[in-house]
């Protein structure tokens, strides 16, 4: 383990603005792909079963 | 066949003579844009120096970028530009003859007016020289990969602005290739050996690519 | 000239081969696409949980970069996957476009995104692991350069197919620029290095890592495989939807 504490952790020797905000932007981008992604399917499955 | 070839090149410059205001207005937009950086970034003659090359490099880049609608635009729009695809001689040969009508008007005179705005921004003689020599060779390459970016998107709504975005990223190569010659004083004959490389290759591989994209867009 | 000698009311062998070639035909893989989802969904979050626990608990604090380098595991492993989805990407467009397979062409387009997303990714991290390591909040050094030009050409792709309304012409359009691209690369990346190294100065680049320990290593490799089973998932969720939208296919129902 390297972190004696929570605060630590959050802290990352003072890098904790960078090292966070790398993480925190990736998972949002991957976050909004997923959204993005269930919201296309959503919308191309209701167009195909209305269309003959 | 060559004279063919001849008279396609000869059809679009003589169009392009007629369309007079259309190549001039690509040449004056060259020069608009090289004196926004002065007026953008300062006077100070030793900045100019500095930054002429790279200034004089991204004009021509975006000049050659604007004309590019010209290409196939007004044969997409009278039909000529089917015509072409059913007539029976290469393709790829018609379209290298019509980019290099399309080189001789927008391309061309922007090599002969580098020199004047070099002077204008404080180039020294033997740089700018090497200047003129670099767009010579690097603006008919402009044209060439230009022309798979028009072909491309021949009849598209926004075509042009799309074209140039297509074409952006494959032309960093002969930007950086062009304006790092200037600087390089006694390695400069590396870069116009790249150049030359890079000519050689969009020779090749560009007319081909282009028919087979105009192909794509009208069939 | 052998099948003549098989008796007339015997149906030929079908060879391995052309029963693989059935789920060329979108009809027939969507319900496979649907099936194939969640496992590397599944995948992508073990991978993902084994990763980050390596490069967060395990590996240890750089001598140099503090704990800011841990950006790596997951900036390394995102232009990576920038690279080789643009590389998987022009593959089955140039597929399409020589056999005229349609699914090919869909898979490719529905590749382009999640690839953007990957360069996105990849310069953001990058910029935040430059600005307390280097100082500026962007490098211009030759990968970072590189990244963003591919990000441009990724852009270009979608913008492209976006432009056109038949697909058919979409798909071959975008094969053809997604060619030139990759012809394109390594001229691109090969000048870009050339121009860096001329324009270095006191600029340094971001090639100089941290040395490498072994578990930094083998955090990285885990997290790429993390993004790299997202990727396949998320690129056949997509195609789905590309297979309803262009033939209307909805053969298994929403989860």
């Amino acid at each position: 383990m390297n972190w004696g504490s929570a605060g630590e952790f959050f802290a990352m020797g003072g890098y904790g603005l960078y090292v966070w905000g790398s993480y925190g932007v990736s998972a949002l981008a991957i976050a909004i792909e997923i959204l993005a992604l269930a919201a296309r399917r959503k919308r191309a499955f209701a167009q195909a079963g209305t269309a003959t | 066949m060559g004279s063919l070839l001849l008279r396609v090149m000869l059809r679009d410059l003589a169009l392009a003579w007629r369309q007079r205001a259309d190549v001039l207005s690509t040449l004056i937009f060259y020069v608009m844009v090289v004196s926004l950086f002065p007026l953008g970034i300062g006077p100070e003659p030793a900045t100019l120096r500095v930054i002429a090359p790279g200034v004089l490099w991204v004009a021509a880049l975006l000049a050659a970028m604007l004309s590019l609608s010209r290409l196939f635009a007004a044969d997409h729009a009278d039909g000529t530009l089917e015509q072409l695809l059913l007539s029976p001689h290469p393709l790829t040969l018609l379209v290298l003859a019509k980019i290099t009508a399309h080189w001789i008007a927008s391309g061309l005179p922007l090599v002969l007016m580098a020199p004047l705005l070099g002077v204008q921004l404080g180039m020294q003689a033997a740089d700018i020289g090497v200047m003129a020599l670099s767009l010579a060779l690097g603006t008919p390459v402009l044209s060439l990969i230009g022309a798979v970016g028009a072909a491309l998107t021949v009849g598209l709504r926004g075509a042009a602005v799309l074209a140039s975005l297509l074409v952006i990223p494959l032309c960093i190569p002969v930007l950086i290739f062009g304006a790092g010659a200037v600087d390089a004083d006694a390695g400069a004959a590396a870069y116009f050996s790249l150049l030359g490389a890079l000519l050689v290759l969009a020779l090749a591989g560009a007319p081909l690519a282009a028919a087979a994209a105009l192909r794509i867009a009208l069939d | 000239m052998s099948a003549q000698t098989k008796p007339v009311n015997q149906a030929p062998r079908e060879r391995a081969g052309a029963i693989w070639l059935r789920y060329a035909a979108p009809l027939a893989f969507d319900p496979l696409a649907a099936r194939m989802i969640p496992w590397f969904f599944a995948a992508a979050v073990l991978f993902g949980i084994a990763g980050l626990y390596i490069g967060f608990f395990v590996a240890p604090t750089d001598a140099q970069q503090n704990e800011v380098y841990r950006v790596i595991f997951i900036h390394v492993p995102a232009a990576w996957m920038s690279m080789l989805i643009y590389l998987v990407m022009a593959m089955w467009a140039a597929i399409g476009l020589i056999f005229n397979t349609r699914l090919s062409s869909m898979m490719a387009s529905a590749l382009a995104p999640t690839g953007a997303m990957f360069t996105f990714v990849a310069l953001w991290t990058g910029a935040l692991w430059g600005k307390p390591t280097w100082g500026t909040w962007w490098v211009w050094d030759a990968r970072l350069t590189s990244e963003l030009i591919l990000l441009f050409l990724y852009i270009g792709f979608i913008a492209l197919q976006a432009a056109i309304e038949d697909p058919r012409r979409a798909d071959r359009a975008g094969a053809l620029l997604a060619i030139v691209g990759v012809v394109n690369i390594p001229i691109i990346y090969f000048s870009v290095r050339w121009w860096n190294t001329l324009h270095q100065g006191a600029s340094v680049s971001l090639t100089s890592a941290p040395k490498m320990a072994a578990t930094m290593l083998t955090g990285m490799l885990v997290m790429t495989l993390a993004c790299w089973m997202y990727s396949i998932g998320a690129a056949l969720w997509r195609l789905r939807s590309i297979m309803a939208e262009r033939e209307g296919i909805s053969v298994v129902e929403a989860d």
